[in-house]
């Protein structure tokens, strides 16, 4: 039996349940043994403190002086950003109860060269503004950045590749993030705590010998040992003294949020997640209220704070970027609920709390809100998650027993929706191959149906005027054999060199220095890949040449079944293409002896993708969008919302541990005629497709009707915060470019007939 | 000889159901109606010769099973229309197999060929969990004019099911012009008010998604311009519902 710890002997910890957390960086224990799992229902939350409108007041006229500005308010070209480039920042000094911000302003973007100084620069040029001079004769002549680096080694191939978007949306261009600090180490522990346990790690590292990793790992955590000591420093700037643990909630709460903070200000990674700290700190806050130090109005003032604070998250992004990942996202991804390994739930007031937050200040893209959903969590709070998105469109679902047999139960989701064990593991981000254009290009003899370059090796083309399933599948495979290869000797290099020139030192420094690394490809047109070869499989599908003997368009002459329908047909497929491909990704060495992994998962890329790749023998025409993630292709989906959830939740998770995401739009009038009925059904829906073992699920509730109108009459004041899940992660409408806006209004919406 | 299995004529199949009954339902759509409801929006389910397949009982049900995971306790199948009670002994058989694996089960019927001397009839509603009972209207002239049919069966199998205590859901589609004054609802709450068998009230606003399908199939049809009735209608009329009857 572990005793309390008594206030003598550890002031911040007093009242706490000890054990090996005491002597050991060890959160998730601390964890385990003090927090009070809770039952009940939403009637405990309390509304937004005046303090929480104000400034929600006024970070929306910034929001929308921001967008009137084309995107960007504000703009650093001189300061290099830095965890103490920037001296302290308010949006409104007397009324936040959580400070700290990127730079000296609130939305003022900070200048990140490491990633790349050319496209630091073109993102200043792009928004009006001019690089400074110096800081690009630095960043050129004496120093070199991490694209740079990469691109002087790629080969032809890879260019290639990288040119006629086969292998596409790669971290070559900006930050690979995903890579989640424990933040809340910050906290329990102090910083001074956490710079001895690394000194001690660095101390008993290449003990006798100097080989290149063991060199390699004494500079990575010299790193860390620096930044955790400037994390001191810029928390000094704001009044704080953080060597120490956090003695109350309040403290907890803003030494979490200065650990994220230091990555922020490092790193513009594409995801920069928070991670899993809602029960951490209602722990806090639980030994606040009962002491009697706190109110509930106090404590959701500290958690809307915070979540203010994450939703003035910013970067400054390029075009080809912006359309990769639409709408300004920064994936401040909080994962709440779940179970623990000892089978109770890990839900807590705070995760209510939380959720409340976008009912304290209305709906919002960010913090990526992902509830880490089992049928076992308690009913009251799977009912308020469901009213929430219902409400708000704001919210995603992921299997939390699907993730906890793999992470345990201290993991975070990481980015948009893989998960990774917290304060233990990394990713190296891996983006996507384009499995739709490896068909094509199966079909061409490696040649690009668009540039008609010859971008893979030169194969055997199929020269027949109709598809033969048997021959195109010999053909697809050796191609999807040179993908895999190529795809992982491109992100071998890629994070080689983004730890040589752009090494997370922030978030590495809050993570074992032993650290588990995972390997992160991705697959894109997943469903019109999959649908082609059912085509070819059970119809007779015609090629149509251009005058270069290149197959340009296909003709599929009868009817054929297709992949969301709950079809075994297409469904066993779907899974096929998912389990092959991960095993070409598995025979090739990567980089650090990381995990490989892959996704069925893209971003608002579908569209990105869609445009680069021509036409596929499911009846897709040329440059279309693809279909999102693992989402069924538009108008595919003939029996209905399960039949298609069926179809998705066949595919194992097992060989996609990145993961496998699904959005769906769900019509009100479909889901119940009153609110309880639709929160009634939500939860049922879902209980369904997470008991089935499915991934991730993203609830929009909402018509195509108010996505017209959202498009047509962007002023009217109720859609300038209306904000709808797309592909792992969620926008404000408006913040879409068209094009992205009328892929989203093709989807597929489940009405009530 | 083993005697050839009892097959129904399907319209089609819909995976995700939640307002046609209570909980998350599978809903087999059947082919055959005796209505000629002016505002339908099925008109291709009307005929039992119209395009679908037939499966027998057993199809039918290993198809829904496939989704109960999401029906939750409340959730079950229902069968639709077209209409069921045309092929009341065939649904009795599917209803009989889903009691034996405990799954719930619901009809929406219009009751036009309801008939105390049909006992395949009498059979299914025996069968049924939850009966979606859609009046169109309280007015026996109006409804002949409004669907084609009789109102005498309607209100009879109403009747019957007060006498039965058979769970009820009522339905009623407003229709701006046609089933929408104080009146006519008036007189429908009326008529429901000593049922007390009745759960809810359902008010379905009537819309206008079903109007290509008459175009498709070369009918014409009489409700051209009318417009689905305003929220403001659609609360009243739940109003003089909610006065006795729990209106949703």
């Amino acid at each position: 039996m572990n005793a309390v710890i008594d206030a003598k002997e550890q002031p911040a910890w007093a009242g706490f349940v000890g054990g090996r957390w005491t002597k050991d960086v060890n959160v998730s224990e601390f964890i385990r043994l003090n927090y009070t799992p809770y039952y009940g229902d939403a009637s405990f939350l309390a509304d937004a403190a005046p303090s929480t409108d104000a400034l929600w007041g006024k970070l929306q006229e910034l929001q929308k002086e921001e967008r009137a500005k084309g995107g960007v308010l504000d703009m650093d070209t001189d300061i290099v950003s830095s965890i103490t480039s920037h001296p302290a920042g308010y949006l409104d000094k007397d009324l936040e109860k959580i400070v700290g911000l990127q730079t000296d302003k609130p939305l003022k973007r900070a200048f990140m060269p490491y990633g790349g100084i050319k496209m630091a620069e073109e993102a200043c040029t792009t928004y009006g503004y001019t690089p400074s001079e110096e800081l690009h004769k630095i960043f050129n002549v004496y120093h070199k950045t991490h694209n740079q680096a990469v691109f002087d080694c790629y080969t032809p191939e890879m260019r290639a590749a990288r040119k006629s978007h086969i292998i596409t949306g790669l971290p070559d261009t900006y930050g690979r993030g995903r890579i989640v600090g424990d933040y809340r180490r910050v906290a329990l522990y102090g910083i001074d705590k956490l710079i001895e346990a690394k000194e001690y790690d660095k101390l008993h590292s290449g003990m006798g010998s100097m080989a290149e990793d063991v060199i390699r790992l004494r500079e990575e955590v010299a790193e860390q040992i620096k930044a955790l000591k400037a994390m001191k420093v810029m928390a000094a700037s704001y009044g704080f003294d953080i060597s120490k643990p956090a003695m109350n909630a309040r403290e907890a709460v803003q030494w979490t949020y200065f650990g994220y903070l230091c990555a922020i200000k490092t790193q513009n990674g594409a995801a920069m997640s928070i991670g899993r700290i809602s029960t951490f700190l209602d722990i806090y806050i639980e030994r606040d209220l009962k002491n009697g130090t706190l109110t509930e109005e106090e404590a959701q003032e500290l958690i809307d704070h915070l979540v203010l604070h994450l939703r003035m998250v910013k970067f400054a992004r390029i075009p080809s970027y912006n359309e990769l990942f639409s709408g300004d996202p920064v994936w401040a991804t909080l994962s709440i609920g779940g179970l623990g390994a000892d089978g109770r739930s890990m839900v807590t007031k705070n995760c209510f709390r939380f959720l409340h937050t976008l009912e304290t200040m209305g709906p919002s893209p960010e913090p990526n809100m992902t509830v880490l959903y089992s049928s076992r969590l308690p009913e009251p709070f799977k009912k308020y998650a469901a009213k929430v998105s219902i409400n708000t469109s704001s919210v995603q679902y992921e299997n939390d027993c699907v993730m906890r047999r793999v992470w345990g139960d201290d993991y975070a989701i990481c980015c948009c929706v893989s998960a990774t064990q917290t304060g233990k593991e990394m990713q190296f981000f891996g983006a996507r191959a384009n499995l739709a254009k490896c068909l094509l290009y199966a079909i061409n003899g490696g040649k690009d149906e668009k540039s008609k370059v010859q971008v893979a090796p030169e194969y055997p083309a199929i020269t027949g005027e109709y598809l033969d399933y048997d021959e195109v599948m010999k053909r697809f495979d050796n191609m999807m054999s040179w993908l895999a290869g190529l795809y992982v000797h491109i992100l071998n290099l890629i994070h080689y060199m983004h730890d040589k020139y752009y090494y997370e030192a922030a978030e590495m420094a809050l993570i074992d220095t032993d650290v588990r690394r995972t390997f992160a490809t991705g697959i894109a047109g997943f469903s019109h890949t999959v649908d082609s070869l059912c085509a070819i499989k059970y119809s007779k599908v015609k090629v149509i040449r251009d005058e270069d003997g290149i197959a340009v368009g296909y003709e599929a002459e009868g009817d054929f079944p297709r992949y969301g329908n709950d079809d075994p047909r297409a469904d066993d497929i779907a899974e096929w293409l998912l389990t092959e491909f991960l095993a070409k990704v598995k025979s090739h060495h990567t980089y650090r002896n990381a995990e490989p992994t892959t996704s069925i998962l893209t971003i608002t890329s579908n569209v990105v993708y869609g445009k680069a790749t021509g036409s596929t023998p499911d009846g897709r025409e040329g440059g279309m969008p693809f279909a999102p993630g693992a989402n069924p292709s538009y108008g595919a989906e003939k029996s209905g919302l399960l039949a298609s959830l069926n179809s998705v939740a066949k595919l194992p998770y097992e060989y996609a541990l990145d993961g496998i995401s699904n959005t769906q739009t769900i019509h009100p009038s479909a889901l119940g005629n009153t609110l309880e009925d639709r929160v009634n059904t939500l939860v049922s829906v879902m209980d369904g497709y997470f008991n089935k073992g499915a991934h991730h699920l993203n609830v929009n509730v909402f018509g195509t009707e108010k996505l017209i109108d959202c498009m047509e009459h962007p002023e009217k004041p109720e859609y300038a915060n209306f904000t709808i899940r797309v592909s792992g992660y969620a926008v404000k409408f408006i913040d879409l470019t068209r094009e992205q806006q009328m892929d989203v209004i093709r989807r597929t919406c489940h009405k009530s007939l | 000889m083993p005697q050839e299995p009892l097959k129904g004529l399907v319209h089609s199949y819909e995976t995700f159901g939640a307002v046609d009954g209570p909980g998350v339902r599978f809903i087999v759509f059947l082919r055959g109606c005796p209505f000629r409801c002016l505002y339908c929006h099925n008109p291709d389910t009307w005929a039992a010769a119209s395009g679908g397949e037939t499966a027998t009982a057993q199809d039918i049900l290993s198809r829904a099973l496939r989704y109960r995971d999401y029906w939750g306790e409340k959730g079950g199948i229902t069968v639709s229309g077209g209409e069921p009670m045309l092929q009341a002994r065939f649904v009795a058989e599917l209803f009989e197999k889903c009691h034996e694996i405990g799954v719930n089960t619901c009809i929406d019927t219009c009751a036009g060929v309801f008939s105390r001397e049909n006992s395949d009839i009498l059979r299914l509603i025996d069968l049924t969990d939850t009966i979606l009972l859609d009046i169109k209207h309280a007015d026996p002239a109006r409804h002949l004019e409004l669907t084609g049919a009789k109102l005498d069966p309607v209100l009879d199998c109403a009747k019957y099911l007060q006498e039965k205590g058979k769970r009820v859901w009522l339905r009623h589609v407003l229709v701006p012009g046609w089933t929408d004054s104080e009146e006519d609802l008036k007189r429908l709450a009326d008529l429901i008010r000593p049922m007390s068998n009745i759960e809810r009230v359902d008010i379905l606003p009537y819309h206008t998604m079903g109007v290509e399908k008459w175009h498709n199939l070369g009918l014409e049809y009489r409700l051209e311009g009318i417009e689905p009735p305003s929220d403001e209608s659609i609360s009243r009329a739940r109003e003089i519902f909610k006065s006795d009857k729990p209106a949703a």
